[in-house]
């Protein structure tokens, strides 16, 4: 059964608070990322196909359980779009439209490292307890 | 008492179709203060004049009005007629009855009603006005010219050839600037030294050129026409008069680990150097950070072996004052530290490069002698990548800052003069240019850059670099290539990074001396950003060159010229006649807060302390303000600002607008 | 109270600069573009030069409306003019409003030399909201009255 929860552009850009109009195509964010070849979709193609709505697609690719949340892209950027955080935006629309959200806030503080990067440890707690 | 006068235009029957000029001109007589009124076809013309000529002197008026077109079209017209039978120019009103009257409105009964509010406006305001007088100001007939690359040379040639003393203040031992670095010139490929270096001579020896090296300044007073500028000249340890540039003591010279500013730090210099061959002057310099004589007491090589006896080491940093009549800021500009940029290993390794040190590893007075290679291990490099946009085209939204938010407008072009001049050297080297956008405006400049593809083969690369590893002696670059959609990886010989251009860094300063306004990139802000691009918002104060905005040498040099055909206008004046529309401040009011003078975009306001006369007969010393009339343009932001309400605007006077608002109210 | 049966024309000052909007005035002259007669321009340097004191003063007299143009932001002749002439009028606006004057008899509008069309479409809009409103009487004197 398909689900009636359906994920808008206008969702995932206040999910991530990215706003993709600010990117100049300089591909700087797939330069750098080290998943690359892992990819369908890159990130330059994330920031491109989120301004178009293509949010669909983006949200039925593996591309983006392949995104390792390193979050050069967003170190990088000489723009400030921060193409990791509609990664993780889109991966956040994935999670909702399932209904299937394993970890409850609660019980996230326990398990920060303060070593890595909180939203890292979030998207591999999801990626892991479904 | 005010005897006014009101002339009433029909301008054919642009007015006198839709307003009833007899009724407006029967409405004046009854207006208190009005001794006469007239109406006539066009008031503008040799009778309609004649007409207003006569109503003075045979009336004894003391103000005019006149109800016609436009203050912006005939008002210096009524002004100058007022003026010829002795009355005040300013001592006359328009009252704008027709474009914003006859020709707006249709109706014949509410247009005369509102030419008779307008005529009613114009003669309160006419009635408080005062005759007033501008100001004059004498004008020094010699120019200052702050930086001496090509701008700087170019705008100082052209105010000394129309005969006017010019002195350029140049910080480096030598004049030339950042062109004399370069290897060629885009797009004709000509060579940079062989075009700029004659200039120097030239300006070297331009008996109305005074050329200030190794200098700076450190203070201005004044105002447009009569600035007063102290001038440092830095100690440079060598007598500039008996110095023959022979070269002499460079050779003797033991220091040799000063960093060679020349080639971009590429190679060393000796302590007493001279920067290059064709420097100008050609006097030696001392660099006290590395001379072991001043550094440590003992050496004295150079004293011995120069004939000329040149050599002080006593010398001391000398401070001079000069009039000017004009100042030119021809500042230039730096390109930015690269280093921030982690991801291109600028620091890690010696064989990525930025493109003006690679200008001078392709230069033939460069640290090889012209051949191309390798800083980390001299040879030649197979394998080039160009990386654009470094520092360029940042977003401006985080607080820090790696880059500049605008496109530095040079790097396209030299990137593919770079690539070009490579290949035909070395034509097996591979070429990669990695770029946002290719960015050619310019006579001949897109032909260029095609020819880098077509003809030489060079690399194009729709992507970005993300980075760049040194390892094994290669450079690992991967990077993206957006048409293809894949992602790259290079190993190159060697990465030049095409860096952001910013302003140099003594601009700041400069301008908070000047008063003279910048943007927030420390770029100099031009008077109007069409209309009057080579002069700042302060009077007396011209921009030429990079210091005004990234631009290639043509357009500096057009800029250049222009600024230096401004300069020529005003000292071909003998005197400044201000506008008399200025604020003054009334000195009993002021309480000396200092709030006028931090509003004042033209720095007009400066605060002086006084001796007062108090009611008791006791003096008093206090600090009030002190508009200077030649400087102020009148826009009267000070007169709103006062909290006291001392100031005041000559022409548009509190009492004078007020007025004009209760007529109108009426 | 015969007075009130005669048709009621709102008064109303427009403050207008020397360099854009007095030129934008002209220009919907030259143009022939018609806006209501209401309207009455003093001509000022700059916006900035537009003390509070002359809209206060303008309401007292009776005044029922009051608007300042000026050259749009970043083309103010004297460079930072209209930036002060904002904030200044921000602040001014937003006590008249406390003190009962309805923000929409107070207006700061960028007309530049170019714009006769807006100059005539920005009264249009103004005139239409002051005979909305009707006649103002929070601030005015009735001691300068002079019938």
């Amino acid at each position: 059964m398909a689900s009636t929860y359906t994920v808008t552009k206008e969702q995932i850009l206040s999910i991530s608070g990215v706003d993709p109009q600010k990117c100049m195509r300089c591909g700087k964010c797939s330069a750098t990322c080290p998943s690359y070849d892992e990819m369908e979709y890159h990130p330059h193609q994330f920031v491109a196909m989120v301004e178009k709505g293509e949010i669909e697609k983006l949200m039925g690719s593996p591309s983006i359980y392949k995104c390792m949340s390193c979050m050069a892209c967003i170190q990088r950027c000489p723009r400030q779009v921060e193409p990791a955080k509609l990664v993780e935006a889109i991966r956040l629309g994935v999670i909702r439209q399932q209904e299937r959200n394993h970890l409850k806030p609660d019980d996230i503080p326990a398990l920060l490292d303060p070593e890595l990067p909180q939203q890292a440890i979030v998207s591999a707690m999801r990626k892991y307890t479904k | 008492m005010q005897k006014i006068g009101v002339f009433v235009c029909w301008c054919g029957s642009n007015i006198a179709a839709t307003v009833d000029v007899k009724a407006v001109a029967e409405a004046a007589r009854k207006v208190p203060g009005v001794v006469f009124s007239a109406d006539y076809q066009y008031m503008c013309s040799e009778a309609g004049q004649g007409l207003i000529k006569d109503a003075i002197k045979e009336h004894g008026l003391t103000g005019v009005v006149v109800c016609s077109c436009s203050p912006r079209m005939h008002e210096a017209t009524f002004r100058k007629a007022v003026q010829a039978v002795g009355l005040n120019p300013y001592m006359l009103e328009v009252a704008n009855i027709r474009e914003q009257c006859s020709w707006v409105h249709k109706d014949m009964a509410t247009a005369t009603e509102k030419a008779i509010a307008l005529m009613q406006a114009a003669v309160a305001k006419v009635t408080l006005n005062t005759p007033l007088t501008a100001g004059t100001t004498p004008v020094t007939k010699r120019a200052l010219v702050i930086g001496g690359g090509i701008a700087g040379m170019q705008t100082a040639l052209d105010i000394a050839d129309a005969g006017y003393e010019v002195d350029i203040v140049e910080a480096k031992p030598t004049i030339g600037g950042k062109m004399a670095q370069l290897d060629k010139t885009f797009p004709t490929l000509d060579c940079s030294s062989c075009i700029v270096t004659p200039k120097m001579v030239e300006v070297g020896q331009h008996e109305k050129i005074h050329i200030y090296s190794y200098s700076e300044v450190t203070q201005i007073k004044g105002f447009v026409g009569n600035f007063n500028v102290t001038i440092k000249r830095k100690a440079r340890y060598v007598d500039e008069a008996k110095c023959t540039g022979c070269g002499a003591c460079t050779e003797k010279c033991p220091s040799r680990k000063a960093p060679n500013e020349f080639n971009m730090g590429l190679n060393n210099r000796t302590a007493v150097y001279i920067p290059f061959a064709q420097a100008v002057p050609k006097v030696a310099t001392i660099d006290p950070e590395y001379c072991i004589k001043l550094t440590k007491g003992k050496c004295g090589a150079c004293a011995k072996i120069c004939e000329a006896g040149a050599i002080n080491y006593e010398a001391k940093d000398e401070y001079i004052e000069v009039e000017y009549g004009a100042i030119v800021a021809a500042t230039g500009f730096e390109m930015i530290d690269v280093s921030p940029y982690d991801e291109y290993a600028y620091t890690q390794s010696p064989d990525v490069v930025t493109s003006l040190e690679y200008e001078r590893l392709m230069n033939a007075a460069g640290p090889t002698g012209g051949h191309l290679l390798r800083p980390s291990d001299g040879k030649e490099p197979k394998t080039i990548v160009f990386i654009q946009c470094v520092g360029s085209r940042e977003s401006c939204s985080s607080g820090e800052m790696r880059g500049k938010p605008y496109c530095s407008k040079v790097c396209c072009m030299y990137t593919a003069k770079h690539a070009m001049l490579t290949k035909d050297h070395y034509p097996d080297t591979d070429i990669y240019v990695f770029y946002i956008d290719v960015r050619t405006p310019g006579k001949n400049f897109d032909e260029f850059y095609r020819r880098a593809v077509e003809q030489y083969g060079v690399h194009y690369i729709k992507g970005a670099v993300g980075k760049v590893t040194p390892e094994g002696g290669k450079l690992k670059v991967q990077a993206s290539d957006l048409i293809l959609n894949e992602q790259l990886h290079i190993d190159a010989d060697m990465v030049v990074l095409a860096g952001a251009i910013e302003p140099n860094k003594s601009a700041r300063p400069l301008a908070t001396m000047l008063t003279a306004s910048m943007d927030t990139n420390d770029f100099f802000t031009e008077a109007h950003p069409k209309l009057r691009p080579v002069e700042s918002p302060t009077a007396g104060v011209f921009l030429s060159g990079m210091c005004q905005g990234p631009k290639d040498i043509p357009e500096t040099v057009a800029q250049a010229g222009a600024a230096a055909s401004k300069v020529i206008g005003l000292l071909a004046k003998d005197h400044l006649v201000g506008n008399p529309c200025v604020a003054h401040s009334d000195e009993w009011m002021c309480n000396g807060c200092s709030q006028c003078e931090t509003v004042c975009p033209y720095g007009a306001i400066t605060y002086e302390e006084k001796e007062f006369r108090m009611p008791d007969r006791t003096t008093k010393v206090r600090r009030v303000a002190q508009v200077n009339p030649a400087v102020c343009q009148g826009c009267g932001a000070c007169t709103v600002t006062c909290p006291s309400g001392a100031m005041d605007l000559n022409g548009f006077s509190n009492a004078e607008i007020m007025a004009e608002v209760d007529a109108l109210c009426r | 109270m015969q007075m009130n049966d005669k048709e009621w024309k709102p008064k109303i000052i427009a403050f207008c600069c020397n360099w854009c909007s007095y030129s934008g005035a002209d220009l919907a002259g030259t143009n022939r573009l018609s806006y209501p007669a209401e309207v009455k321009i003093i001509r000022v340097p700059c916006s900035c030069r537009v003390n509070p004191m002359f809209i206060l003063r303008a309401f007292q007299q009776g005044a029922d409306g009051v608007i300042l143009c000026g050259c749009h932001p970043g083309d103010c002749h004297y460079s930072t003019g209209n930036y002060h002439t904002r904030r200044r009028m921000t602040l001014l606006f937003s006590m008249l409003n406390y003190l009962g004057v309805e923000s929409a008899r107070t207006r700061v509008e960028w007309v530049s030399a170019a714009e006769g069309a807006r100059f005539v479409s920005v009264m249009d809009s103004f005139v239409a909201d002051i005979t909305k409103l009707g006649p103002n009487r929070r601030l005015e004197d009735l001691r300068c009255k002079t019938n």
